[in-house]
């Protein structure tokens, strides 16, 4: 009798410990996603509401008047495309190494760990390692510098997604071709790339987004132009340091650039790995 | 004689043709071989890269720290004074900033993400679940500047009106809590920092947990279900236990970012250098110092100093990544 009537309740106990449970996971859900979609609305918002074809081909004002955001998207599109130059032909390299000559030995398995991370280390560090090896060295700000410190956060993304698609290439095409005689070099380049290539352009693309919005090794390599500048060895500007610069300053004008700015830079990284998923699903 | 000459001199002519074809054939396979150990000494030499590009920030933080380390000695670590004009520093208040935004957000995201990535591999309709986690690999990727700017100027105000002082009269008189929540509600400050951090690590942790959870093979949870378990017993006695270490690894990859995160930080932390005991007033992290401070920094201690806070900071997360890298690399090995 005991027992029977113990049965349900304990039963029933279970059932409503469950039942609180999946409550729970379902409002975090909500909660965690609402938080993120309330983020994007207030930013589609802020940042629609001051885009205009002025935004794309005016010059940063001085505070007080109106103006674009025209040299900081020129510089951000210059710095990201010399550290893609830079950082991704050492980041295939080096994940040719780990997948094709020595996928199985001990600098490999080093190189793995490190390049993890390397993967997720503080972006301000990189910026003050940068700051140190060429900044202070050449004796001012620059371009440049700022390309190199955003190449050594590409090279890492790079290196893994080399190494994995690499991984992936199956081993039947490298003997098929090394029975007709072809050289490791040549498998490599004619075989294994081009087996992999989509996945390769990939994690290039991921690389792309990664930076786009990078501020923190910005701020003491290129530091910032208030007007257009070409000069690789000058300081130059960007979209991140414009925004984080015009933000924190108390002028309506540049706060509106600050969040139209933020827009461009949300669109450009979704594009990207929109853009970045499309092909890897592909294939 | 005439055919047997003509023979030989046939025979001449296609020896003279073999040895150049032989010797052409040589030359083409030597070049082959070079070009193949060239490319490999070459990718050889970007892997060794790799290694010297870590080596060389260690290196290059601690040569550029160490004026600060020979001034300051040990109590560059234990000091919280931090004065540009007298020149003496001390890193305390920053590693305690980012200590305690960090886990603030940590407490926050980890239960927060763990039941997200409950509810999207065992609750969530299938319809939904490649939608929701696109949505949420998307959103990991948006840059932090987005976070920081909408911590300042949205979250900040509105905390500022409302759960600060809510905050403030529920814990004004409880004797030990009081102390937590002391002080005019700022809007910015280290609550507010960590509450951004939380909400910007949610996607990273929601993401891991998500994968080492679906690596959790089916036949045990279906097991588990076949003895009567109810969802969340599966959860609680399979699937947790099984991917445990995968999930402390994603967590301390999730804590990695939070401790090294600059712009959602700096923009509402408040930069103050003092180490208070209440969490809603004004504070520092480490990598909101350097951003702030390292372009104004005049003085080669002063300089000197912040890049010491960034070799503290790279060694504190650098042990927090290699212990989550090692953890998942565990777990990886586990699912083969």
């Amino acid at each position: 009798m005991a027992s029977s009537l113990a049965m349900p309740s304990r039963y029933a106990a279970r059932r409503r410990r469950n039942f609180v449970a999946m409550g729970l996971s379902m409002t975090a859900t909500a909660f965690g996603l609402g938080w993120l979609v309330l983020i994007l609305g207030v930013l589609l918002w802020e940042g629609f509401s001051g885009l205009s074809l002025r935004v794309f081909t005016e010059m940063t004002p001085p505070p007080g008047s109106a103006g674009g955001l025209l040299n900081p998207i020129f510089g951000s599109l210059v710095l990201t495309i010399l550290a893609v130059i830079i950082g991704t032909p050492i980041g295939i390299l080096a994940g040719t190494y780990m997948a094709e000559y020595g996928r199985h030995d001990r600098l490999t398995s080093v190189v793995r760990f490190i390049n993890d991370i390397l993967l997720s280390a503080p972006s301000i560090v990189v910026g003050l390692f940068i700051y140190e090896v060429m900044v202070y060295p050449m004796g001012h700000f620059s371009g440049l510098a700022g390309s190199v410190a955003l190449a050594v956060i590409v090279m890492p993304v790079v290196v893994r997604t080399t190494e994995d698609m690499l991984n992936l290439v199956p081993n039947q095409l490298r003997e098929a071709a090394a029975a007709l005689g072809m050289p490791r070099a040549y498998i490599i380049a004619r075989v294994c790339y081009k087996a992999a290539q989509a996945g390769m352009i990939t994690g290039v693309l991921l690389a792309i987004a990664r930076i786009s919005g990078e501020t923190a090794p910005l701020l003491f390599t290129a530091l910032n132009h208030q007007f257009w500048s070409t000069d690789l060895f000058g300081p130059m500007s960007s979209l991140p340091v414009v925004i984080f610069q015009f933000a924190l300053s108390p002028y309506k004008d540049w706060q509106q650039l600050a969040w139209t700015g933020a827009l461009i830079i949300t669109f450009t990284v979704l594009a990207l790995s929109i853009g970045a998923r499309a092909l890897s699903a592909r294939k | 004689m005439e055919p047997a000459r003509r023979q030989s001199v046939a025979d001449v002519a296609l020896e003279a043709g073999n040895v150049a074809v032989d010797a052409s054939r040589a030359h083409a396979l030597n070049g082959l071989r070079s070009w193949d150990n060239v490319y490999r000494w070459l990718t050889r030499l970007a892997a060794i890269g790799v290694l010297a590009i870590l080596g060389g920030v260690i290196v290059s933080l601690f040569i550029g720290s160490l004026p600060a380390l020979r001034e300051f000695g040990f109590s560059f670590l234990t000091e919280q004074r931090w004065n540009p004009v007298t020149e003496k520093f001390g890193a305390l208040a920053p590693v305690y900033g980012t200590v305690v935004t960090s886990f603030i957000a940590m407490l926050i995201a980890v239960p927060v993400g763990l039941m997200i990535a409950v509810f999207l591999t065992e609750l969530c309709p299938m319809v939904l679940r490649r939608p929701i986690g696109i949505a949420i690999e998307l959103l990991a990727g948006i840059p932090s500047i987005i976070y920081g700017i909408w911590g300042l100027f949205v979250f900040a105000p509105f905390l500022q009106e409302t759960l600060q002082p809510a905050l403030i009269t529920i814990f004004g008189n409880v004797p030990v809590l009081s102390a937590l929540f002391e002080g005019p509600p700022y809007g910015i400050g280290v609550l507010t920092a960590s509450l951004v951090l939380a909400i910007m690590v949610l996607p990273f942790i929601t993401s891991i947990s998500r994968d080492v959870f679906e690596a959790v093979p089916p036949v045990l949870k279906e097991a588990a279900y076949g003895i009567g378990c109810t969802t969340w017993e599966v959860v609680r006695y399979v699937v947790l236990p099984y991917a445990r270490v995968g999930v402390i690894g994603g967590v301390m990859l999730g804590l990695g970012r939070a401790l090294g995160e600059t712009m959602a930080v700096t923009f509402v932390i408040g930069n103050a250098h003092k180490i208070s005991s209440s969490i809603i007033a004004p504070g520092t992290t480490i990598s909101a110092t350097i951003a702030n401070e390292f372009t104004e920094a005049v003085g080669d201690l002063y300089t000197s100093s912040l890049i010491a806070l960034g070799l503290i900071l790279f060694v504190i997360t650098f042990f927090v990544l290699a212990a989550a890298r090692y953890m998942l690399m565990r777990i990886e090995r586990r699912i083969g």
